[in-house]
């Protein structure tokens, strides 16, 4: 059985397809390994070795990844969310209704965007907590920690945009009240607010501009810095804050 | 060609007020920056004009509000389209906004209690736009009305005036 499912395995690398993605021999020594993680675009980032003590971690070091895990998760069911959705009044609103109750499971995708969006901020808090009192923001990981107060603030764009395009009364209101203290900054303030709703009151154009800021440039901002972030973390030397009195006794 | 170049230019000026010689490499190095940064600049002007909208789909600023005869006397009415309350009182007309001064909630007129309520945060006015208590900052600003030729009741919601200002009919 084994050798079988050996030699199948050894067929399919000398077929040409495999060859001409992979470009190279089975990783079985440690200079194959390496080249392995450096010519893969979704590895090259990651570090050839990692110190054992940086893997040797507690529940609070998933809190990133839930994280990520969760951002994963909002792009899914909202792309699917996006097929049934036109940023539009009256339609919006009548949209979300038809999603609850008239779209085949789509109450389901919609409280799985809506109750992951809830638990991602949560998360993300609790994650710049942790990194916090573990003293991550420390060097080498300052850099890093900058990063990472950009990807709450992106967290919380997302949020926020997100939050009108239900387009129902708590929608209204909270961003009539949002903006109105956006245009409570000195000098620039009131500009500010015409131009995020691109108008004087939250109407089709607000809901448009933060419809296209939701799904298309937050996330595709959120997507790059979560890239930096995790590169950084593998470059600042993995996940472990060594100090003297921790010395990866976690 | 060498020759030419090598022949020091005619000099008017002492060498130490000569400024600092610039290559050619240098010159259009910076002559390429300094226009890719006006170019930015004026890009920048470019979007922030795109994103402002020249045509607003919104209740227009400056609206008839009917018959004065429509307002019985002592009575706020509440324009739910322009967000503003017509107040006649036995001195005459006045037009208060209906905005919360805090932060852009539409207030309520509550007659049991005579005041205007905000539902967002709290803050209570007088029917006239007084202040009761917080957090809005400011009292309920005054529109300017005026009669139209044909007797109606005209407001310019941007013309804000003071509030003892009275219209009489």
């Amino acid at each position: 059985m084994a050798t079988s499912f050996h030699t199948a395995i050894e067929s399919l690398r000398a077929t040409r397809v495999w060859k001409s993605i992979f470009r190279r021999g089975p990783a079985i020594t440690n200079r194959t390994r390496s080249v392995a993680v450096f010519g893969n675009l979704f590895l090259h980032w990651l570090p050839v070795k990692v110190l054992e003590k940086s893997l040797r971690t507690r529940a609070a070091y998933y809190l990133g990844s839930l994280s990520f895990l969760l951002f994963l998760l909002l792009v899914i069911t909202g792309v699917l969310l996006m097929f049934y959705y036109h940023p539009a009044a009256p339609n919006a609103y009548r949209d979300m209704k038809d999603l609850r109750f008239v779209v085949s499971n789509g109450v389901f995708l919609r409280n799985m965007h809506r109750i992951a969006a809830h638990l991602m901020v949560l998360l993300v808090f609790c994650h710049m907590f942790h990194v916090f009192y573990r003293g991550g923001y420390k060097p080498p990981h300052e850099f890093n920690w900058v990063i990472g107060v950009v990807l709450l603030l992106l967290t919380l764009f997302l949020s926020y945009t997100g939050y009108l395009l239900p387009w129902d009364q708590l929608a209204f209101w909270a961003v009539t009240v949002g903006t109105n203290i956006v245009s409570a900054m000195p000098v620039i303030g009131s500009k500010v607010r015409f131009v995020a709703l691109g108008g004087n009151i939250v109407g089709e154009n607000a809901l448009l501009r933060f419809y296209v800021l939701h799904v298309v440039i937050l996330p595709l901002l959120a997507f790059l810095f979560i890239g930096v972030h995790f590169w950084r973390v593998q470059k600042d030397g993995g996940l472990t804050v060594r100090s003297k009195d921790d010395d990866g006794k976690n | 060609m060498n020759e030419t170049r090598s022949t020091p230019t005619p000099n008017h000026r002492a060498a130490s007020q000569r400024p600092a010689e610039v290559s050619r490499r240098d010159f259009l190095g910076e002559i390429t920056m300094g226009a890719l940064g006006v170019a930015g600049l004026g890009g920048a002007a470019l979007t922030y004009q795109y994103f402002s909208p020249n045509v607003l789909f919104e209740p227009s600023t400056n609206f008839r509000a009917g018959n004065p005869d429509l307002y019985p006397v002592n009575s706020v009415t509440f324009l739910q389209e322009q967000q503003v309350y017509i107040v006649r009182t036995s001195g005459g007309f006045y037009a208060v906004s209906a905005v919360c001064t805090h932060l852009g909630c539409v207030t309520q007129w509550k007659p049991e209690a005579n005041i205007i309520a905000c539902p967002c945060h709290g803050s209570k006015f007088e029917p006239n736009g007084k202040k009761i208590e917080g957090p809005a900052p400011r009292p309920l600003p005054h529109f300017s009305v005026t009669l139209t030729a044909d007797g109606e009741l005209l407001v310019d919601k941007l013309q804000v005036i003071k509030a003892d200002q009275v219209l009489n009919v």
